[in-house]
């Protein structure tokens, strides 16, 4: 209780969000039954599509990925990872929250990345931006899910939603950095040779943005990834669901196994990211063995001189 | 026609700069500006470049060199007056105008290369040229043209970070020859590279300019180079153009103490030229005349030797009082020249570093011609002496150490 309720006066600031959030609920309820349509399709689909494939041929799969994109290392432990999985009996709640981490993440980068171009772009926005972003990311995670079930109920909807807004902030702040660090004079060469600002963000500064925007959905994933689990909490299936069940009774063997289960994800998709953003730094991938040996073939046939 | 004319160029940084403009034109300082916010980067800079001339504009940082080349192309904008682009002012120019401008008529090199890493060498060339929107079989034939301009045929393929600093920044070179632009700003462009490399660059500079006859607006901070390759030269300090003139006129009458104090580290053995140091003799003989005009010539003028000259002032030879004076004595009527001491000449434009081998080597004195090689003057062993005496002693221009007490204060609030 305060006190010193004559000196300061309790603010209902609670009640006002909640008023807000009621009326939010009442007059765009439309809005809120086209994201939930949009979300079950893609996330039910998506589920089902990995659950049918047998992990026989998707664990394969996801090996052959580790080895195009990173390295023969990261394929054998997505390998062994993966099989891991399948005997502690995880393998559909893994996929479950694989699909609800893709979707959410692919969500946010196409919300983050044009949000952060502007904000790069223009410093009102920028400026606008930042605090909303400080204000996301500091913000309880639970919290979000409370308006998240007043408007979607529960399900996998409301934790995607929550999932959405958490792993926002990196990919948009990471996007900004990315562009402003271009260096000045690179841009000022676009510039000084009269090309439009779209054309200097197209030609120059995204592209040499590429690595820390990278960084950034890597980032958004593995926020993304915590998320889930607490997305659990109000129905969400997958690993976060598991994690909940064993907490509400005590199982401890639960609990390792599907916390295990995170954690194999979490390995996977971080590195597979990482080296999405600087493809350079893998000599071992098969991307690039394939990449040196059309370049050879290309300069024995004389090609090297060509422009 | 001039291809740049700048008049009373102004630029000031911070708020409300238009307020700074009159200040300084009522006769405020800028150092007396700067406790107002205002940094005054140009002031009142005027000069013309002319068509397929090198004209250098040289200061040292903080001095407004690289402000004035941005105003050039308009990536920063004038606070006053007037920049023309051929007939064409900037000031008054749309966005979409000023591209225009930036495609066709002016490119940029730049001091840091500013190659993009992600594109190959030969994309790179042609950037100026895909951004006006040239189509790709054309786009690459020019870039590889201009490449092999610069001496980088067949690394079209490759990525800048294969290439070494001194092959960037000819890549920067070609990116801005490609997009055939008359006039080419040059920002520091060689300053970020080895001693010897930037020699190799100038010469290379200097032959494609004579080549291609662009007009060229070089900045730099270094002097030498300022004076290899400027056939004009702009020296700036503190946001002022303090001096415009050739080498040999900033040499010869530097307009300050701060410009000449910033000559003395100069080897003007490499700048002054022949012609700067040269004198006329006291008398010269037409070739046809005879031992006996000869004779009395050298009495007359207490000389030595006496310069023979054709009827088209090329000279014919040089004539010894003692040969003169047996060709006299043996009634001879043709002069008497001499096989012991042939004349050596020099064009007026060798630098005087080149003189000294020339002098040794023979007694007379050193003959200067012109182009077409008619005679402008002599170069006496002793006047070449003198003119080593006087370069290396900096004993012409007295700066007292006071103003270089304040150069360096003025300077340093700068930087």
């Amino acid at each position: 209780m305060n006190p010193d309720e004559s000196v300061i006066p309790r603010i209902p600031l609670g009640d006002w969000v909640d008023n807000g959030f009621d009326w939010l609920k009442a007059n765009l309820s439309w809005l809120f039954d086209l994201f939930s349509a949009v979300m079950n399709f893609l996330i039910g689909n998506l589920t089902d599509l990995l659950v049918m494939i047998p992990p026989v041929v998707l664990i394969p799969i996801f090996a052959l990925i580790a080895l195009t994109l990173r390295s023969w290392k990261l394929a054998v432990g997505s390998l062994i990872g993966f099989l891991l999985i399948v005997s502690m009996d995880q393998w559909e709640t893994t996929m479950q929250t694989m699909a609800l981490v893709l979707i959410a993440t692919l969500a946010a980068v196409i919300i983050a990345v044009p949000l952060g171009i502007l904000a790069a772009v223009n410093s009102t926005v920028s400026a606008i931006v930042k605090p909303v972003m400080d204000f996301m990311q500091t913000m309880p995670a639970f919290v979000y899910l409370i308006p998240a079930v007043t408007f979607f109920s529960i399900g996998v909807v409301p934790g995607v939603f929550a999932t959405i807004i958490f792993a926002l902030p990196p990919g948009v702040r990471m996007t900004e950095l990315g562009i402003r660090q271009v260096d000045a004079e690179t841009v000022e060469a676009g510039e000084a040779f009269g090309a439009t600002r779209g054309q200097i963000l197209r030609g120059i500064q995204l592209p040499l943005a590429v690595p820390t925007i990278m960084a950034g959905v890597n980032q958004v994933i593995m926020l993304a990834l915590s998320m889930a689990v607490i997305a659990g909490m109000v129905g969400a299936d997958g690993l976060g669901k598991e994690v909940v069940d064993a907490i509400g009774t005590l199982n401890l063997a639960q609990g390792v196994e599907a916390g295990l289960g995170v954690v194999i994800l979490a390995v996977f998709l971080d590195r597979l990211t990482a080296a999405l953003g600087s493809p350079g730094d893998y000599q071992g991938s098969l991307m690039h063995l394939v990449q040196k040996s059309i370049a050879q073939r290309g300069s024995a046939m004389g090609g090297a001189g060509s422009v | 026609m001039s291809v740049i004319t700048a008049d009373g160029l102004y630029k000031i940084f911070g708020r409300r700069p238009a307020r700074g403009v009159d200040a300084l034109r009522g006769g405020t300082t800028r150092a007396e500006l700067r406790e107002d916010g205002l940094t005054a980067a140009v002031i009142d800079a005027s000069f013309q470049v002319e068509p397929g001339e090198i004209f250098v504009v040289m200061g040292l940082s903080g001095s407004g060199k690289s402000t004035l080349i941005r105003m050039v192309n308009g990536l920063i904008p004038a606070t006053a007056g007037d920049l023309s682009i051929g007939d064409q002012p900037l000031s008054s120019m749309a966005p979409a105008q000023l591209r225009e401008v930036r495609r066709k008529r002016i490119s940029m090199v730049f001091q840091h290369f500013a190659l993009l890493p992600h594109r190959t060498v030969g994309e790179n060339a042609a950037y100026g040229l895909e951004v006006s929107g040239v189509s790709r079989s054309e786009r690459e034939a020019k870039a590889e043209e201009a490449l092999s301009l610069v001496g980088l045929a067949g690394w079209g393929g490759y990525k800048p970070s294969a290439l070494s600093g001194g092959m960037q920044q000819r890549v920067g070179l070609a990116r801005a020859l490609a997009a055939g632009t008359d006039i080419m700003l040059m920002d520091e462009a060689f300053s970020a590279l080895d001693p010897l490399i930037r020699r190799d660059m100038q010469d290379q500079l200097i032959d494609l300019q004579q080549r291609l006859e662009k007009t060229i607006l070089f900045i730099t901070h270094d002097l030498n180079e300022a004076m290899r390759i400027g056939d004009r030269i702009a020296m700036m300090r503190d946001g002022e153009i303090v001096q415009i003139g050739t080498s040999e006129e900033i040499l010869n009458e530097p307009a300050n103490d701060y410009v000449a104090a910033f000559i003395q580290d100069v080897d003007r053995t490499r700048v002054l030229q022949a012609g700067a140091i040269m004198e006329q003799p006291p008398e010269t003989l037409g070739a046809g005349q005879g031992p006996r005009t000869a004779h009395k010539l050298l009495r007359e003028t207490q000389n030595s030797w006496l310069i023979a000259l054709n009827r088209d002032r090329t000279p014919r030879g040089v004539l010894w009082e003692d040969d003169v004076a047996a060709a006299v004595r043996e009634g001879r009527d043709d002069l008497p020249w001499s096989t012991r001491h042939e004349m050596p000449t020099v064009h007026q434009d060798s630098p005087i570093a080149e003189l000294f081998a020339e002098s040794a080597q023979h007694a007379s004195p050193l003959v200067v011609v012109d182009d077409d090689g008619r005679f402008q003057g002599v170069i006496p062993r002793i006047t070449l002496l003198t003119a080593l005496g006087s370069v290396n002693g900096n004993g012409n221009h007295d700066t007292s150490s006071d103003d270089h007490s304040n150069d360096d204060s003025s300077r340093g609030g700068d930087a």
